[in-house]
C-alpha cells in the first residue's frame, strides 16, 4: 500500500523562519536572546545558539553559557500576530497556504512552480518578496508532502520528487515531534528515520497504534495528512454575527472561546476531530478575510476546544492589528462575522470519556476542566474564573493575584525576592477581603493603642471581633510595624500588626492603625 | 524499613514519596486520597468519590484536604467567599494552577457548582445563607452522578440535606506565641467527623494543622 500512498503525495513547499519566538519578540539573529516557556528555553537566537544555549536549558543554565543572554517573555499570541504579513506575502504567491504553527507555513507548490516556470525560480520569488515585504530572513524547502517539506525547510534543501524516503532516512527519530513514542524507540535502538521506516508497518499498527502506524508512514516519506482525512460536511461549520463589530483583541477572546467550544460540541457529536480548520471574518465594509490553520503538522489526534480557540484568537489578533491595515490601506472597522470552518476532519480516535461517567484519571481531564469553566464564564463573565498567583509583597493582598482562566498566569520578577517584613508562615488559612472592626482592651478594660514610636500601651488581655462575646487573649506577638508606599503621601499607610492568640484555640492577625483595630485574616 | 512518618514531610516531598494512605492503584480509584493524618476519619480511608460532606470552622481543614487531591494530581474550585488564603493553600501543597475559583456566582451560586462539578473532583461551595432545599438536593445528587466530591462550608453546612459526612474541629490550641514575642508556629486540633451509613460512628482525631511547614501530621492524642 506504500506504493499507492506516496504517489499521493503533494509536492509542498514549506516556508520556515527561524527562531520565529525570539524574533517576534523583537531579538536579532546575531544577538543572543531566548524566550523561556515554563522556566526553560523554548526558542533562542542563532547568536545564544552559538554560546552553547540549547531549547529545553533551564534558565540558569542558559545564562551561564550567555551572560548576556537577553530573555524575552513567552507570547504565542504575538508571535501569531508578528506573523500576520508573512503569511499574507506568501499567499500572494502561492494560494492555499496553511499555518502550522506561527514561523512555519506550508502551501501546495504544483500550481506555483508552473506558474514561475520552475522549482528554483519558485523559490527564488517566495524568499525576495517575503525579505522585501516584511524584513524577516525565511529559510524554505520543497519537498512531496508537508512532513518531508518541513524537514527540507530546516535544512533549506529540495528533495527531488519521489526522494523524501532518501532524505528523511538519515534524520533523528525525534523529528517525529512525538517525544512519548521516540523515547520509547531509541529504548528499543531504534534512532533514525531511516530505522522506523524500515519496521514492517503491520507489526508498528499492533504495537504501538494508529498514531504510530502514521508516523511510521511519514518516516516513509508518504503522505503527510491523516491517511482518513476528508472534507468535512458544510454544516459543521459554527458562525457568529457580532453585533457590537469587534475591533479590539480582548473583546475578541471571549468570542473566540465560545465559538470555538461550539464547535468542538459539534465535531464530538459526530464523532470528528478537526485538522486542519479555516477561520473567516467579515468587516463592516464587506471585507472577507480567511486563513487556514493546520493541526501541528503531523497528528491524527486533532484540535481540542482550546487549542480552536487560541488559533482564532491569535488570528484575530493579527487582523484587527494590522493584517487588514496592508491589504486594504486604512483598517475598515471591526468584524461583524466570524466563522469557524473545520477545512478537514477525521474520525476521533483519542480519549472516549468511561461507560461510567468520568474515568478517574486526574490530570487528564483537561478538556473536561476547560469545557466547565467554560460554561461558567458563559454565565459569569470571563473575569469571574480565576486561579491565584502567590508573588512577592508584604501585605497579604498583594502577595496575592487572581488571574482570570485562560490569561497566561505570568510571574513577576518581584515574586522570588525577600520581602522584609513579611509574615512568617504559616500563612492565614482566611483572608478577610473587607477587613472587620475589632476592640483590643487590657486586662483592666483599658483600651490598647500603638503609638509613633510603636510602644504598646498595656499588653493586650481581651479581644471582640465585631458584636462578639470578648474573649481572652492567651498569646500575643507584636506590633510589627508595616509602613507602606512612604514615598507616595497619598497612599502611604502606617500599620501595626500583631498576631494574636485567645483561649478557644483560635489565632488571628490583627493590625492597629489610624487609632482602630482591624481583623485582617483568621488562622483557622 | 524506614517509616515514611517518621521522616519530616519536606524531605519526603523532595524524594518524591507521598504519604497518602490510599494507594492510587486501580482498584482504590472510586476514592480521593486524604492526608494520611486524616484518614482515620473516613471509614475507607479516603473520600469516597459521589460524597457530600460538610464542615464549618476550619478552612486549614479544607485546604489539607484540597492539597491530598491536588498531589494525586487533581483538580479542585471554590465557588463563593471568602476565598481560602492562597498563600496558606500553596504551604499546603494545593497547586495554585489547578485551584479554580468563583468569589462572585450572586444568584448563580448553584448553576456554578453544578458545572464544576461536571468536571473537577473536589468543589468546595460557601452556598448563600438563604440556599434552598431543592437546590442542595440538586447539587447532591450532581455530585454523586458525577463521580465528584462536593465539600460544603460556611453557615448553611449545618443543615445541608444529603451530606454523608460532618467535620468539624472539636478543640484547638496555637503554639508559639508568648506574652508579647513569638509567632504562630503550628496548631494542634481535635477533628471530628460524624456521618451516616459506614461513618455513623463518630471519629475523632488529633493533628498538627497546620504542623511546621504547612504541611498536616498526626498529633499525640492526649493534646488539645
Amino acid at each position: 500500500m506504500g506504493g499507492n500512498l506516496s504517489n499521493r503525495a503533494v509536492r509542498t513547499l514549506a516556508i520556515w523562519c527561524p527562531d520565529w519566538p525570539v524574533i517576534a519578540a523583537g531579538g536579532a539573529v546575531d544577538q543572543p536572546g531566548a524566550v523561556l516557556r515554563a522556566g526553560r528555553v523554548f526558542a533562542c537566537s542563532a547568536a545564544a545558539r552559538l554560546d552553547g544555549v540549547r531549547r529545553g536549558q533551564r534558565r540558569r543554565d542558559a545564562q551561564s553559557r550567555c551572560p548576556e543572554l537577553v530573555v524575552y517573555p513567552d507570547d504565542p499570541a504575538r508571535d501569531a500576530r508578528v506573523f500576520e504579513p508573512v503569511v499574507e506575502s506568501v499567499e500572494a504567491l502561492a494560494p492555499g497556504v496553511e499555518i502550522v504553527r506561527p514561523g512555519l507555513v506550508v502551501a501546495a507548490a504544483r500550481g506555483a512552480i508552473r506558474y514561475y516556470k520552475g522549482e528554483l525560480p519558485l523559490l527564488a520569488k517566495v524568499s525576495a518578496t517575503v525579505s522585501d515585504e516584511t524584513g524577516y530572513d525565511v529559510q524554505l524547502g520543497l519537498a512531496d508532502g508537508s512532513f518531508a517539506a518541513t524537514q527540507a525547510a530546516y535544512a533549506a534543501h529540495i528533495v527531488q520528487p519521489g526522494e523524501s524516503a532518501e532524505f528523511l532516512a538519515p534524520l533523528p527519530i525525534r523529528a517525529l515531534d512525538r517525544p512519548d513514542l521516540a523515547d520509547l524507540l531509541i529504548r528499543l535502538g531504534v534512532r533514525t528515520l531511516g530505522d522506523f521506516a524500515a519496521l514492517p508497518r503491520a507489526d508498528v499498527l499492533a504495537r504501538f497504534g494508529p498514531d504510530a502506524a502514521y508516523a511510521h508512514d511519514l518516516a516513509h516519506g508518504f503522505e503527510a495528512r491523516p491517511p482518513s482525512a476528508r472534507k468535512a460536511p458544510p454544516d459543521l461549520a459554527v458562525e457568529m454575527a457580532l453585533d457590537p463589530p469587534i475591533e479590539r483583541v480582548d473583546t475578541a477572546t471571549f468570542v473566540a472561546k465560545t465559538l470555538a467550544e461550539q464547535l468542538h460540541d459539534r465535531l464530538v457529536a459526530r464523532g470528528l476531530a478537526c485538522v486542519r480548520i479555516s477561520i473567516e471574518a467579515r468587516t463592516e465594509s464587506g471585507e472577507q478575510l480567511a486563513r487556514s490553520w493546520r493541526h501541528g503538522g503531523v497528528s491524527t489526534a486533532g484540535f481540542s476546544s482550546s487549542a480552536i480557540a487560541d488559533r482564532t484568537r491569535w488570528q484575530l489578533d493579527g487582523w484587527l492589528s494590522g493584517g487588514i491595515r496592508s491589504h486594504h490601506g486604512r483598517p475598515t472597522g471591526g468584524l461583524v462575522v466570524l466563522r469557524l470552518l473545520p477545512d478537514e476532519v477525521t474520525p476521533d480516535v483519542g480519549r472516549q470519556l468511561s461507560l461510567w461517567g468520568s474515568d478517574f484519571s486526574g490530570i487528564g481531564d483537561i478538556e473536561q476542566v476547560e469545557r466547565a469553566l467554560a460554561r461558567v464564564q458563559g454565565l459569569l463573565g470571563p473575569d469571574a474564573v480565576v486561579t491565584a498567583v502567590v508573588g512577592g509583597g508584604r501585605e497579604l493582598a498583594e502577595q496575592v493575584r487572581l488571574v482570570p482562566w485562560g490569561e497566561p498566569r505570568e510571574t513577576s520578577p518581584g515574586d522570588a525576592c525577600p520581602w522584609p517584613g513579611r509574615l512568617p508562615s504559616p500563612s492565614p488559612a482566611t483572608v478577610l477581603t473587607a477587613p472587620r472592626a475589632a476592640v483590643v482592651t487590657a486586662v483592666d478594660g483599658s483600651p490598647v493603642e500603638v503609638d509613633e514610636r510603636l510602644a504598646v500601651s498595656a499588653a493586650p488581655g481581651f479581644l471582640r471581633v465585631e458584636s462578639r462575646a470578648p474573649v481572652e487573649i492567651v498569646g500575643w506577638a507584636g506590633p510589627w510595624p508595616l509602613h507602606v508606599r512612604w514615598w507616595d503621601d497619598a497612599a502611604a499607610r502606617k500599620r501595626a500588626r500583631f498576631q494574636v492568640s485567645t483561649a478557644d484555640g483560635a489565632g488571628w492577625l490583627l493590625a492597629f492603625e489610624a487609632g482602630r483595630w482591624l481583623v485582617e485574616a483568621c488562622y483557622d | 524499613m524506614l517509616h515514611a512518618a517518621a521522616l519530616p514531610p519536606d524531605l519526603l516531598e523532595r524524594v518524591g514519596v507521598t504519604t497518602f494512605t490510599s494507594s492510587d492503584d486501580a482498584g482504590s480509584s472510586a476514592l480521593l486520597p486524604v492526608p494520611e493524618a486524616l484518614a482515620g476519619l473516613f471509614p475507607e480511608g479516603g473520600l469516597r468519590r459521589g460524597w457530600t460532606i460538610t464542615t464549618s470552622g476550619s478552612s486549614s481543614l479544607i485546604l489539607a484536604l484540597l492539597g491530598a487531591v491536588s498531589k494525586r494530581p487533581g483538580w479542585c474550585a471554590e465557588v463563593g467567599s471568602p476565598l481560602l488564603g492562597s498563600a496558606a493553600a500553596a504551604e499546603a501543597g494545593v497547586a495554585l494552577d489547578r485551584f479554580v475559583r468563583v468569589a462572585e456566582p450572586g444568584e448563580q451560586w448553584a448553576s456554578v457548582t453544578a458545572s464544576l462539578l461536571e468536571a473537577i473532583d473536589l468543589v468546595v461551595v460557601h452556598p448563600p445563607a438563604r440556599a434552598g432545599v431543592g437546590d442542595m438536593r440538586r447539587l447532591t445528587a450532581r455530585a454523586r452522578e458525577r463521580s465528584a466530591v462536593l465539600l460544603v462550608t460556611g453557615d448553611c453546612a449545618g443543615k445541608w440535606e444529603g451530606a454523608m459526612v460532618n467535620l468539624r474541629v472539636t478543640a484547638q490550641q496555637w503554639h508559639g506565641l508568648g506574652d508579647g514575642h513569638g509567632y504562630l508556629k503550628a496548631r494542634e486540633v481535635q477533628v471530628q467527623a460524624l456521618g451516616r451509613g459506614a461513618a455513623a460512628r463518630p471519629r475523632t482525631t488529633n493533628v498538627w494543622l497546620p504542623g511546621a511547614g504547612g504541611v498536616v501530621s498526626p498529633a499525640r492524642e492526649s493534646a488539645a
